[in-house]
């Protein structure tokens, strides 16, 4: 499936905006990147969230995404 | 306010109803306990000594003679909160804003604390406190600090490209399309560039906490604060305390609204109590307040949209600064994701930057960022729909996001709520009421993310059937009103018959701040899932005394019913009836959740405001003002109306007076309610509200955050009322009487200067 980077993450990817990747999981999604961008570490674990169909997770590596979903990777959110 | 029940399928008993606040008495009769109520056994006053200089190097400390004043039991430096920070450069900052180490980054920074038996021997002993400063240059304003030359903030901070020190700590772009090719097809441009000034949550409750470290290493900490786990996480840190070992209790909170989502004297007052060896209190002042924690960002940007003649939006881009304080932050970065997240673009481009100042740290402030976006915007669009002869309202609706378009940050929507809540406006009597003489009408939108996160719940059912409900979010905006409705809905008990309470940090596993409109969102799925699992329970303590299977038992309305014909003699047994019997059955009766409460909804709000200007003063009043927003559910109605209100009312206080003001020496002029005027009751109108509620998919009860965006729109509909009232556009917030004069006074040396011409 396609994953796109949203924001500082596109520079932080060698200005890549999407890639190829297959994972059933947020936790596969996490590692299969993390391997490509091993300089991303810290980022992925404490500064990125992935919207998947539009809806955000931040935490769950075990939450699915289905096969044909839309998948971007962005910040996490703060709030007030 | 027609609940759509598309996603949950439900229909509510409880939910939706607008009981009394479980925590009103408490809080009428003063026997609710705030973070400066509490009190311990020869607790020691703790004071910080802060710097009057808006940046200097720290050459000296010399704290001997404070030390040796009588009742003086600790004097406390950086040198006493060693660097255990392990390379994490957000925790490092929160290290440094604590206490200052080579350098005081602005006016307020704390550089020293005490401990004394009473208030007047530390302040005694702050001034015996001898600091040597070499002052430095400084910049308190976002633009000059992106000046070449500029004084530097954090030297550490580099230039990717140049390598060289810059206050530039962020610079994060959005969106997608091609956007020179957007404005291309453009018949009409619209491009304005705008200020906001710095503003503080302005809570009524100050920081203050009590805070005891023993030398055995266990220590406990009275706080009030929006995260008592985050607190609990960020001390254990700083100080190398186990996470078991310090129990973080959070107060009643007397607001926060953002800033009490981050620690200021919390470190300091557990780090004197550690080195004194008794408890200690801190209790910040107004001053201290104002001048050393959590405002918001004062910001400058430039927004530029594109249109066709008939209104299409072809283009929209803006680069939007946002300093940070002396601290790095994300605040541009949220600018740039919620600038245009209300509107479905085919080309959009949004920067965020993030700038360093010497300013305090700047904390999260109720949709942090998305304010200042929305009024550049929102503003852009006013005068877009003016140049293209249609109404604001129209523009928008033609414009609006919906299910299926792309946002401006990225991800595809879902069901949202801007459209509807932009229907709302246009059918809203408000719009068509009559204005006066000097009167204008203004609207705008705003948009806010809301999250979810770490979350608990237990429920602990008394032999009574009543019910202990425990959570771990701090109650800011009338959650444990909701998270009771929420608990008795699915236990199918009466609303009183439950007591909702914050458990403290030993009493719970990890809960995430009440931040991002989270609190009844995440609590509320946890408290939904803890009552579900109480219920299996129940059906299986009903199994025993009816001696079936429980797969026999069905749950509702608070009562175990037994199926099938074979059971058709056993009839019901209510919660109470099995809870009674629970010391036969198995014990205590409990029902536990744990989750990641993810797929928090996005939320959208339209508001409709009405001002009158006297263009002799400048004064601006608000006559009337509506605020339409999305709640996904509206749990409690009362406090979902609260929550628009309370955004609305910071919105115009923001809007019309607000604003730090420093002085050349780079210091806070106006630390003080005197001088930094928030609005009070009398300065308001009735705020209008209507709750609109398309569900959040995500949610077991449809339920968005409600809390933050009602504080987006307000400056953008207050810039537009303001600007329609006096013909002026208004670019500058706060829009305060001098500056409305001055707008003024500019506008006629125009018009004379072109009649002239």
């Amino acid at each position: 499936m396609e994953v796109q980077l949203s924001g500082g993450l596109r520079d932080a990817a060698n200005g890549v905006s999407s890639i190829e990747i297959e994972a059933s999981t947020i936790r596969e999604l996490m590692q299969k990147f993390g391997a490509l961008y091993p300089h991303m570490a810290a980022t992925l674990q404490d500064e990125v969230a992935v919207s998947i169909n539009g809806q955000v997770f931040r935490d769950n590596w075990n939450q699915e995404i289905p096969s044909d979903a839309e998948v971007f990777l962005m910040p996490r959110i703060p709030g007030g | 306010m027609a609940h759509d029940k598309t996603y949950t399928d439900q229909d509510f008993k409880l939910v939706g109803t607008r009981p009394l606040r479980p925590d009103g008495v408490d809080k009428v009769t003063g026997r609710a306990r705030y973070g400066a109520d509490m009190n311990a056994p020869g607790q020691l006053v703790g004071l910080i000594l802060r710097s009057p200089h808006a940046h200097a190097q720290i050459k000296k400390i010399d704290t001997s003679k404070a030390e040796k004043l009588a009742g003086v039991k600790a004097v406390i430096t950086s040198a006493d909160l060693p660097d255990l920070t392990n390379g994490d450069a957000g925790m490092y900052d929160t290290l440094e804003n604590c206490m200052a180490r080579e350098r005081a980054l602005y006016d307020g920074h704390a550089v020293a604390a005490v401990a004394a038996v009473d208030a007047e021997t530390a302040r005694a002993a702050l001034k015996l406190v001898k600091v040597q400063y070499k002052k430095l240059k400084h910049v308190t304003d976002v633009d000059e600090a992106m000046q070449p030359g500029a004084p530097i903030v954090q030297p550490r901070i580099k230039d990717k490209e140049t390598g060289l020190s810059t206050n530039v700590c962020g610079m994060t772009p959005f969106g997608h399309g091609d956007i020179e090719k957007g404005f291309a097809e453009a018949d009409v441009i619209v491009e304005r560039s705008y200020k906001t000034e710095q503003t503080h949550q302005g809570y009524i409750e100050p920081h203050a906490c009590l805070a005891t470290m023993g030398p055995d290493g266990q220590g406990e900490l009275w706080v009030t604060t929006q995260g008592h786990f985050t607190f609990r996480n960020v001390c254990s840190a700083l100080l190398g305390i186990d996470l078991a070992k310090l129990k973080v209790t959070s107060s009643e909170i007397g607001g926060g609204f953002g800033g009490k989502t981050h620690v200021w004297v919390e470190p300091v007052a557990l780090a004197l109590s550690r080195k004194a060896n008794r408890p200690v209190k801190m209790v910040m002042t107004r001053d201290e307040v104002f001048r050393a924690t959590g405002p918001t960002c004062s910001t400058s940007m430039d927004v530029k949209i594109g249109a066709t003649k008939d209104g299409k939006i072809t283009a929209a881009e803006a680069t939007m600064r946002y300093q940070d304080g002396a601290f790095p932050g994300i605040w541009g970065m949220l600018g740039g994701l919620t600038s245009f997240a209300c509107y479905d673009l085919p080309n959009v481009k949004s920067v965020g930057i993030d700038v360093l100042v010497n300013r305090p740290k700047v904390a999260a402030y109720r949709a942090p960022s998305a304010p200042m976006a929305a009024f550049g915007v929102e503003s852009t669009l006013d005068i877009l729909a003016a140049e293209l002869k249609m109404k604001p309202v129209e523009l928008r609706l033609l414009n609006a996001a919906q299910e299926g378009t792309q946002s401006s940050y990225g991800p595809t929507y879902g069901p949202i709520g801007i459209k509807p809540t932009l229907e709302a406006v246009k059918k809203h009597p408000h719009m068509r009421a009559k204005l006066g003489k000097n009167q204008g009408r203004g609207m705008a939108c705003g948009f806010w993310f809301n999250i979810g996160g770490q979350t608990c719940s237990d429920i602990n059912i008394g032999t009574d059937g009543t019910v202990n409900l425990t959570v771990g979010t701090v109650d800011v905006g009338g959650a444990r009103a909701s998270l009771s409705l929420i608990c008795a809905e699915e236990l199918g008990i009466p609303y009183e018959s439950v007591k909702c309470a914050i458990g403290d940090t030993g009493s719970l596993g990890h809960n995430d701040t009440t931040e991002g409109s989270r609190g009844t969102f995440s609590s509320g799925m946890a408290t939904i899932f803890a009552a579900r699992n109480a219920i299996e329970e129940l059906k299986q303590r009903a199994s025993i005394m009816w001696d079936i299977p429980a797969e026999e038992i069905d749950w509702a309305e608070g009562k175990a019913l037994a199926t099938g014909v074979k059971n058709s003699n056993l009839g019901e047994l209510t919660l109470a009836e099995i809870a009674r019997k629970s010391p036969n059955t198995g014990g205590p009766i409990a029902g536990h959740n744990e989750i990641n409460a993810d797929g928090a909804g996005v939320s959208f709000a339209s508001h409709i405001c009405d001002v009158e200007v006297d263009p002799e003063t400048g004064s601006t009043r608000v006559i009337r003002y509506t605020v339409i927003q999305d709640a996904g559910k509206a749990i409690h109605p009362d406090y979902v109306e609260g929550q628009f209100q309370g955004g609305a009312a910071q919105g115009i206080g923001w809007a019309l007076n607000e604003e730090y003001i420093y002085g050349k020496d780079g210091t806070l002029q106006n630390p003080g309610f005197l001088d930094y005027r928030v609005p009070v009751c009398s300065d308001l109108p009735f705020i209008d509200t209507e709750i609109l509620e398309i569900p959040n998919p995500t949610h077991p009860y449809g339920v968005r955050g409600v809390g933050e965006t009602s504080i987006v729109p307000p400056l953008a509909a207050i810039g537009n009322a303001v600007s329609n009232a006096v013909g002026v556009r208004m670019n500058h917030v706060p829009m305060s009487p001098p500056r409305i004069l001055k707008a003024l006074k500019e506008d006629q040396a125009d018009q004379k200067a072109v009649s002239a011409g």
